[in-house]
């Protein structure tokens, strides 16, 4: 009989430790089981090639609280964001169009390709910041209930609609447009050029299911555009050493409360005795008891994998079943033995210092969704590609480089299903795309981990390698995340819970669910709240 | 204008006249002003000060946004575009002008020169080409950038008409304050307008860039005869103020740029009432301004000269000594000429009406030490300097 804990975390992701960290920081007796034999999840940096490091799923950082990051003093447990300084698109006539870090040379960049939209972008950066300040107020807190009039979902939906009416009357209009709009419609109020729509549609898609003209992508750009680096809004960063660095940091942190991590260690079942949480049952057979069982699963691998369905509100099993997570993504990453070079960039163009795509126009973005809905990787993806080893010596060796290539749109399973033979023919589309900007790219490529949904789903957990742990539509979003009625993190079953991306708000490298299930675990035990308050940002 | 590849690796665009500056600047003290390079400061402080209120100051205008406006439709539009009533704007004329969003909130202000009949020139603070197209559907008008097909100087000073004209532009006795002329000057054809952003006798000089150093080394060869020195955004921050004028962006937030409901303001809240009319037939904003008319008024930017002679800074504005906290300082600077602290407060209106008593608090360092101040304020509607050269027709000799 192995030692009782009094919480057991199930999944050494980002949100798993996070969560299980600040209910160590209170003084409960935490094991994580981690079915890997490394922690991370999706939150990873791993040597497949040797000398070089890779973050293999996720891949900058932006969202990450830094409430959390204070709160378990992430930075003496090594963590470190270095912001980017650009982002560019490339164009099919050997052009491109960069945002650069500097305030001027980013207007020039603008005025370049339109008079009109350098002065739009003005507007254009006011409203998607307002939006941005807003949806902020909500990350660090529990959604309310809005069907409940207990005191605290009163007071939390008070406090939502308080927020929500600082708006003007326009302006509320413009945000009850915006959570329903296409990502091109919404930029066509701003901009005319072609590039500059492609570029700044493309966070839109990232790891949805949906296209750039699709109702409810305009979200995603927000969800993109919320994080901060030290403050700026909208900006994203490497964290040294990949992203690794993030779990490896709170895992030290977890550690350094106390907490205890079990790798190799996947959980079949989460026990439930007389309508309570007893446990997990591990693939071994064996059985960890716990009175608190958390799980950093998705949605849908909770409660249609790891619960017995005789445990379940059986309306829970069917939203479950039919939860919107589905896999739209790939991932490359890549040893290079050298810095490859683009011969549309002038020389010393500080634009290879942050994300590259390919996709100058929304026309070939929407027909890279098209592809995907018909069971294809798209035959033209939209890539988002970085080589952060020019920031981080600890990614490769002296002179040689790590790139990593997100691939949009990726299909959860092709016709016929994936083999290893798909896979790589699916890594090739994306490596002749990178090789049409750069001639000398092929020559210098050592190595390539390519990673489909099949992977990301076998590997990492998440259901059909959905990056979000579940689709960011509003009909998945606040209140609604995962289901109506389960968006407080709480199962169905006293001592469950959930503090993965599944639930609010949502998917990235946030930490945010993670802190915000803790804070109900605690005040189920009726221990003090270790969790962090959302810094103050009016 | 066109933009190569390589412009990251100068962040600031260079006027046709940045060279002649660089060449007088002692401080190295730059900025950036519409993504150009420009002085803060080109030597002393203080004589650049002094040379706009005693002698003669010239100042590059280059950055400054300008849009041509012209076409059929191009009185209606602009007429439709801003609170002001234009249509009774004549070619050769120059007018203030703001201009508002739907909500009645200020987008920009800036100066509208006519050149000609339904061609205009609109020189504004901020980017406005997005919203100036926006605002052109259903007019038939052209709109076009030209910042930088214009090259432009201010000439500020009691001492500029004299300047200008020994520097070879005849005609300027007759031109009379918002006037144009089109002069030569060295063979050159020039455009001169009796305008200026410093209170004080000035000229603008509008000519093509590649003509600009010709025309400045003109202005400058008076040497000798006159005084005439280069100055920077920081002694046209003093005259300004002085002047009463207002900077969008600075003094108020510019409605297309604001992120905070509430945060942006009309044109009667930065006190620009005067140049609207809401008699003259719709406008963007009308409707927005006329209810707010009608209402009891809410908050205004202020003059107000601070008592006493310690610098104010940033301050907040209380009604009375220890009263209730009604308004905060927007810009401030003492004032050589009048020996006070002249500053533009944004100040509550309590039931409509401004408090009686103002006092303004505010932290002052004395050798590293922070003191903080309690000063009276007193408010007032005229600008604090106005001397009566500024609008003397013909203009003295200095």
């Amino acid at each position: 009989m192995t030692k009782a804990y009094d919480a057991i975390v199930i999944g050494a992701g980002h949100n798993g430790l996070t969560n299980a960290a600040f209910l160590a920081k209170a003084g409960l007796d935490v094991l994580v089981v981690e079915k890997n034999n490394y922690v991370g999840g999706a939150t990873v940096s791993r040597e497949l090639h040797e000398g070089w490091k890779y973050s293999n799923c996720s891949y900058v950082c932006s969202l990450f609280r830094p409430e959390i990051y204070q709160a378990l003093d992430l930075g003496r447990h090594g963590l470190k964001v270095i912001p980017l300084t650009a982002s560019m698109t490339f164009k099919q006539d050997g052009d491109y169009f960069g945002s650069y870090y500097d305030s001027n040379v980013r207007r020039h960049e603008l005025m370049r390709h339109s008079m009109r939209d350098a002065d739009a972008a003005i507007r254009f950066d006011a409203d998607v910041m307002r939006w941005c300040k807003l949806i902020r107020n909500f990350l660090l807190r529990t959604p309310p209930d809005p069907g409940s009039f207990r005191p605290r979902d009163a007071f939390e939906f008070a406090y939502l609609l308080k927020k929500f009416y600082e708006l003007s009357e326009s302006q509320i209009y413009e945000f009850m447009r915006f959570f329903t709009m296409s990502i091109a419609e919404y930029l066509e109020n701003y901009f005319e050029n072609e590039a500059i729509l492609a570029h700044y549609s493309g966070g839109s898609i990232i790891g949805t299911g949906l296209g750039v003209y699709s109702p409810g992508t305009a979200y995603v750009l927000l969800h993109h555009a919320m994080g901060d680096v030290d403050g700026n809004i909208g900006s994203w960063g490497f964290s040294r050493g990949g992203m690794g660095a993030v779990s490896g940091a709170l895992a030290s942190s977890f550690k350094e409360y106390g907490g205890e991590i079990r790798t190799d260690a996947e959980v079949t079942q989460i026990r439930v005795s007389g309508k309570k949480t007893t446990g997990v049952v591990l693939a071994s057979g064996e059985e960890i008891s716990a009175k608190v069982v958390v799980s950093n699963l998705d949605a849908k691998r909770t409660f249609t994998k790891v619960m017995d369905p005789d445990d379940l509100p059986p309306e829970l099993l069917q939203r479950a079943k039919n939860f919107k997570i589905r896999g739209s993504s790939g991932k490359l990453n890549i040893a290079l033995d050298g810095m490859p070079t683009f011969p549309s960039l002038p020389k010393d163009s500080p634009l290879t210092l942050g994300h590259m795509h390919f996709t100058d126009t929304l026309k070939r973005l929407e027909k890279a969704y098209d592809d995907w809905k018909d069971d294809r990787w798209s035959a033209d993806p939209y890539c988002d590609v970085l080589i952060p080893s020019q920031y981080d010596p600890s990614l490769a060796p002296p002179g040689k480089h790590m790139m990593t290539v997100f691939v949009q749109y990726c299909p959860v399973e092709p016709e016929g299903g994936w083999t290893d033979e798909k896979r790589d023919q699916f890594g090739q589309t994306v490596i002749d795309q990178i090789a049409d900007y750069s001639p000398d790219f092929k020559d210098l490529l050592l190595h390539a981990e390519i990673r489909t949904p099949r992977e990301l789903e076998n590997e990492v957990g998440l259901t059909e390698g959905n990056i979000f742990q579940g689709e960011l539509t509003f009909d998945q979003l606040m209140f609604n995340r995962p289901f109506p009625g389960y968006a407080q993190y709480r199962g169905p079953v006293k001592g469950m819970y959930m503090c993965g991306s599944s639930t609010h708000p949502g998917g990235g490298v946030m930490g945010a669910p993670g802190a915000n299930a803790a804070r109900e675990i605690l005040r189920d035990l009726k221990r003090p709240d270790t969790t962090p308050v959302e810094f103050n940002d009016d | 204008m066109t933009f190569h590849h390589e412009h990251f690796r100068q962040p600031f665009l260079r006027s046709p006249f940045i060279e002649r500056i660089e060449a007088l600047s002692s401080t190295e003290n730059w900025t950036g002003w519409n993504t150009y390079k420009v002085p803060r400061v080109v030597d002393k402080l203080t004589s650049e000060y002094f040379a706009v209120r005693s002698g003669c100051a010239v100042m590059d205008l280059t950055p400054m946004e300008k849009y041509r406006i012209s076409g059929n439709d191009a009185a209606a539009y602009l007429d439709r575009l801003v609170t002001r009533d234009i249509s009774t704007l004549k070619p050769g004329r120059v007018t203030y002008i703001v201009w508002c969003n739907d909500d009645g909130k200020v987008i920009d202000d800036g100066t509208l020169f006519q050149l000609a009949n339904n061609d205009y020139r609109l020189c504004a603070q901020h980017h406005q080409l997005d919203w100036l197209l926006m605002s052109a559907s259903g007019f038939d008008v052209q709109i076009r950038t030209e910042t930088s097909d214009v090259a432009a100087l201010a000439v500020q000073g009691p001492t500029s008409y004299s300047v200008l004209t020994a520097a070879g532009i005849a005609g300027l006795d007759g031109l009379k304050p918002f006037g144009i002329a089109n002069l030569r000057c060295d063979g050159i054809a020039v455009t001169v307008s009796r305008t200026g952003f410093t209170g004080d006798l000035g000229y603008e000089v509008w000519v093509e860039p590649q003509h600009a150093l010709t025309i400045w080394d003109a202005i400058f060869g008076v040497q000798g005869q006159y005084d005439v020195v280069a100055m920077g955004l920081d002694a046209l921050e003093m005259v300004r103020i002085e002047a009463g004028f207002i900077m969008p962006g600075f003094d108020f937030n510019t409605a297309d740029a604001t992120v905070r409901n509430g945060h942006d303001r009309s044109p009667y809240e930065i006190g620009l009432g005067w140049v609207v009319n809401l008699d003259k037939g719709h406008f963007t904003g009308r409707k927005a301004l006329l209810a707010e008319k009608a209402r009891p008024i809410q908050r205004r930017l202020t003059k107000i000269v601070v008592d006493g002679n310690k610098p104010v800074g940033e301050a907040f504005i209380y009604a009375g000594k220890n009263g209730k906290q009604i308004g905060e300082v927007r810009c401030t600077i003492w004032s050589p000429v009048l020996k006070a602290n002249l500053a533009l407060a944004d100040i509550e209106y309590v039931n409509g009406k401004l408090s009686p008593k103002l006092w303004a608090r505010f932290d002052y360092q004395r050798e590293l030490k922070w003191h903080t101040a309690w000063a009276e304020c007193h408010s007032q509607t005229k600008p604090f300097y106005t001397p009566d050269h500024r609008s003397a027709t013909p203009p003295g000799r200095f």
